[in-house]
C-alpha cells in the first residue's frame, strides 16, 4: 500500500518541478514615447523560454505472477524509464507479490515450508528496452492513438524464502498514449533465476503479466 | 497517514497545475523551405501538415529527438530536431536544439548509473549516484547486491572519484572509499550467523562518452574487509554498465 503512495507523490513532485523549470520570456516590446535615438541603451535581461524534454516515464503496474511451485498471485510493481532515442530506453522496476502453498504442501497438509515472511517475492530489475514496432491504433473512426510494441532484457534481484537471486529478465510489452504524456502499458515478463530451495538445484522461470498506467514527465 | 499523504500529492498538483497555466513557449521561425510535422515523436509516423519558410512556431515539448510544435494557427505535429536545429530564434540567433556534446560530459554535475560485474566469484548489480564537484572531483554514494552460491548480501559505500582528464572521450578515473558489507550465507545451508564488516575500497576504472547523457563506466576494486577475526580479508570486484548524466 505504502509503496503507491510513495509512486503518487513522486509523481506529484515530479510534475511540480517540470512546471517550475519553464521560464518566462520577459516583455520587450518597445516604448512609443522613447526618441529615435537613445544612446544609453540599458542592457535587456531576456531569459529564454526552455524547451520541457519528457523523457522519464514513471508509473505503477497490476497483475498475475507466477512464482514456480508456488502458485499465480496478484502482483504489483512500479517502474521508472528513461527513453534515450524513439527507439531505445532504460528501465527500473520494482515489484511484489504474496506466494501460495506449494502443491506437496496443499496435499501432505504438514507444516508450511516458508515463513509468511518468506513468502513474499520482491523483485527490483534494471533493464534495457526496445520499441521495436512503433504505430497507431484506431478506435473507431475519429480516434488514434500512438502506440509501440517493445522488447525488454535486463538484469536483477529477487527477495524470496529468505535468500537473494541474481535474476535474467526478459519480455515484451506493449505501450498506448492515451494523450502525449499518460500511457497505458502492457507487458510480460519472465524471471529466471537458479534456486535449490526445493532440493535440486533448478532453473525457474516466473512470468508475469501486468497492466499500467505510466505519465511521461 | 496514508490519507495525508494523498492530501499533500493533490496540493501538489495544484501548485504544479497553476506554475504551468502562465507559462510561454520557446519560439522559433522557420528558415527551411518547409518543415515536416508527423503525427507523432518517430521517423515513422505519417507526415501530415507542413510549415512554411518564416512562419513563427512555438515549441510546446520534447520527447528524445521530437519536438511538439505549434504554430499561430494552431496546427501542431512533431519535427525531428534535425530540420528544428535549422531555425532562428525571434532576436535572429540559430536555435538552441543541439543534443548535449563532449563539453556537457565534461561539465556535468551529476552521474546515475546501474553495473554489473562480479566479487569473488559472486554476482554484483550496483546502482550510484555521483555528484561532481569539479570536472576532476566527485563523490559517489552506491548500493550493490550480491548473490553467491552460498551466499547473499548487499554492500553500501561512499567514495571520492578522481578524473584527471575530463575533456578525453575515454576518460580514466581513480577512487577511494569506504563502506559497510553484509554477507548471509544461504537459508539451505547449515544456519551460519549473518556478517557486517567494514570495507575500505581502492579502485580505477574508464569511463567512455557514447554520446547524449548515455556513458559506459569499467572499474576495478580492491576492497579491504575488516574483519572481526585475525586477520584482514582482501576482494576484488570488477564491473562495467551504462550511466546517464544530466
Amino acid at each position: 500500500m505504502e509503496s503507491r503512495h510513495l509512486v503518487f507523490l513522486l509523481m506529484s513532485v515530479a510534475l511540480l518541478l517540470s512546471g517550475c523549470s519553464r521560464a518566462v520570456v520577459s516583455d520587450n516590446s518597445a516604448d512609443a514615447a522613447e526618441p529615435v535615438i537613445n544612446p544609453q541603451v540599458s542592457r535587456r535581461d531576456i531569459r529564454e523560454a526552455r524547451i520541457d524534454s519528457e523523457n522519464f516515464e514513471v508509473g505503477a503496474y497490476f497483475g498475475y505472477m507466477s512464482v514456480e511451485d508456488f502458485g499465480s498471485n496478484s502482483v504489483y510493481g512500479a517502474k521508472l524509464a528513461y527513453h534515450v532515442t524513439e527507439s531505445l530506453f532504460v528501465e527500473a522496476t520494482y515489484g511484489e507479490t504474496d506466494t501460495s502453498q506449494t502443491s506437496f504442501e496443499i496435499l501432505s497438509g504438514g507444516a508450511p515450508l516458508l515463513s509468511d515472511d518468506d513468502r513474499r517475492f520482491r523483485y527490483y530489475d534494471a533493464s534495457i528496452g526496445l520499441n521495436i514496432l512503433p504505430g497507431e491504433v484506431f478506435l473507431g473512426r475519429d480516434w488514434a492513438f500512438n502506440s509501440a510494441l517493445y522488447l525488454i532484457g535486463g538484469v536483477g534481484n529477487v527477495e524470496f524464502a529468505g535468500d537473494n537471486y541474481f535474476t535474467a529478465v526478459f519480455g515484451a510489452g506493449y505501450r498506448v498514449l492515451a494523450t502525449d504524456w499518460l500511457a497505458l502499458n502492457f507487458s510480460v515478463r519472465d524471471h529466471l533465476f537458479d534456486t535449490d530451495l526445493l532440493g535440486e538445484e533448478k532453473t525457474t522461470h516466473n512470468i508475469e503479466f501486468n497492466l499500467g498506467l505510466t505519465a511521461f514527465f | 497517514m496514508s490519507r495525508l499523504s494523498v492530501i499533500v500529492g493533490l496540493a501538489l498538483l495544484v501548485a504544479a497545475q497553476a506554475a504551468v497555466g502562465a507559462k510561454r513557449y520557446y519560439e522559433v521561425v522557420v528558415m527551411d523551405p518547409y518543415i515536416e510535422l508527423h503525427t507523432g515523436p518517430g521517423r515513422g509516423y505519417p507526415i501530415t501538415q507542413v510549415l512554411e519558410r518564416g512562419e513563427q512556431i512555438e515549441v510546446l515539448k520534447r520527447r528524445t529527438d521530437w519536438f511538439k510544435v505549434r504554430n499561430d494557427r494552431g496546427i501542431k505535429g512533431w519535427a525531428s530536431a534535425r530540420q528544428l536545429s535549422r531555425t532562428l530564434e525571434t532576436s535572429g540567433k540559430p536555435a538552441k536544439i543541439q543534443d548535449p556534446d563532449r563539453d556537457d560530459f565534461a561539465l556535468r554535475k551529476r552521474e546515475l548509473g546501474v553495473q554489473l560485474g562480479e566479487l569473488e566469484g559472486a554476482n554484483v548489480i550496483r546502482g550510484y549516484a555521483s555528484w561532481l564537484f569539479t570536472p576532476n572531483l566527485s563523490a559517489e554514494l552506491s548500493g550493490s547486491i550480491i548473490t553467491g552460491r552460498f551466499s547473499d548480501g548487499w554492500m553500501l559505500s561512499a567514495d571520492v572519484v578522481h578524473q584527471p582528464f575530463p575533456n578525453w572521450w575515454i576518460s580514466p578515473f581513480f577512487s577511494l572509499g569506504t563502506g559497510v558489507l553484509q554477507i548471509n550465507p544461504k537459508s539451505t545451508l547449515v544456519s551460519a550467523k549473518d556478517r557486517t564488516d567494514q570495507t575500505a575500497s581502492a579502485g580505477a576504472g574508464l569511463r567512455m562518452h557514447v554520446g547524449r547523457r548515455v556513458l559506459l563506466r569499467a572499474e576495478y576494486k580492491n576492497h579491504v574487509l575488516f574483519t572481526s577475526r585475525d586477520d584482514n580479508e582482501e576482494l576484488e570486484e570488477w564491473k562495467a554498465g551504462i550511466s546517464f548524466f544530466f
